[in-house]
């Protein structure tokens, strides 16, 4: 099987939309054929990183490509960028405004729960010119 | 336990039904949507005060049949549809969080091991 690309663009303007694309992706993986625990941790760390994106950096644009044994994703924005990506990984450290807690995000989980479920994370970020979210999470199929 | 059995000891009331015969191993009961993210089990059910759309989106990407809104909270048309579409089911039940998950936990659900 060659490998299958596949492009979003993510809105900042709409949370309740967040998460659109992830969702997408999983259903598309599903049909594949690839197995549910790797089908889930490709969900769960690109929802979050998706969140991110619409809480922090006003959206931006998504790339998966889907290979037989991995899936790369990268999350781009052109949002702030992170001052200080070692804090922003510390399970509970968090920057979300209030009104985004409401919502049931903002704990400080978002970068943490990405590096639990995936098998490589990599982070390029500029203050002032965004940030570039590289994900691997290795998978076999069914 | 399947979802009716939920239905059934939480007293709740369906508003969206999706098969109400799937088997749930495990509940998690929070109003952090990141928190139920780091919770990976199979076939759970999700409790939760929050609401809105990414309710629906977070048990998505869970694979979870079922969420339960407690305290009475209604979910508008919005988070309906997209529950709908997805094939979860919608329960709301009148009791408060810590009684709805005491209820379920007495009627032998699990929470999962701590961590």
């Amino acid at each position: 099987m060659s490998n299958i690309h596949l492009h979003y663009e993510v809105s900042g303007e709409d949370f309740t939309r967040a998460g659109e694309a992830s969702g997408s992706v999983k259903k598309r993986l599903k049909a594949l054929g690839y197995n549910t625990d790797a089908i889930r941790r490709v969900a769960i760390a690109m929802y979050e990183a998706e969140i991110n994106m619409v809480i922090h950096a006003e959206g931006g644009f998504v790339d998966v490509d889907i290979f037989p044994d991995h899936v790369e994703v990268l999350l781009s924005d052109k949002g702030p960028g992170i001052p200080d990506v070692e804090k922003a990984m510390q399970e509970g450290f968090s920057t979300a405004p209030d009104n985004v807690r409401n919502l049931g995000f903002g704990a400080g989980m978002g970068l943490p729960n990405i590096k639990k479920y995936t098998d490589d994370m990599r982070i390029e970020t500029e203050i002032g010119k965004g940030t570039d979210l590289y994900l691997t999470v290795k998978v076999k199929e069914a | 336990m399947v979802v009716k059995d939920i239905i059934d000891i939480l007293e709740g009331e369906v508003i969206c039904e999706g098969n109400l015969d799937a088997e749930i191993k495990t509940a998690c009961g929070s109003d952090m949507m990141s928190d139920v993210l780091a919770f990976v089990k199979d076939q759970s059910v999700l409790l939760t005060g929050l609401v809105n759309p990414q309710v629906v989106r977070t048990a998505e990407m869970m694979d979870m049949a079922c969420i339960v809104f407690v305290r009475g909270k209604m979910p508008d048309q919005g988070i309906i549809d997209l529950a709908e579409q997805r094939d979860i089911t919608l329960i709301k039940t009148r009791y408060r969080m810590f009684t709805a998950c005491g209820k379920l936990y007495e009627g032998g659900l699990s929470g999962g091991t701590a961590v």
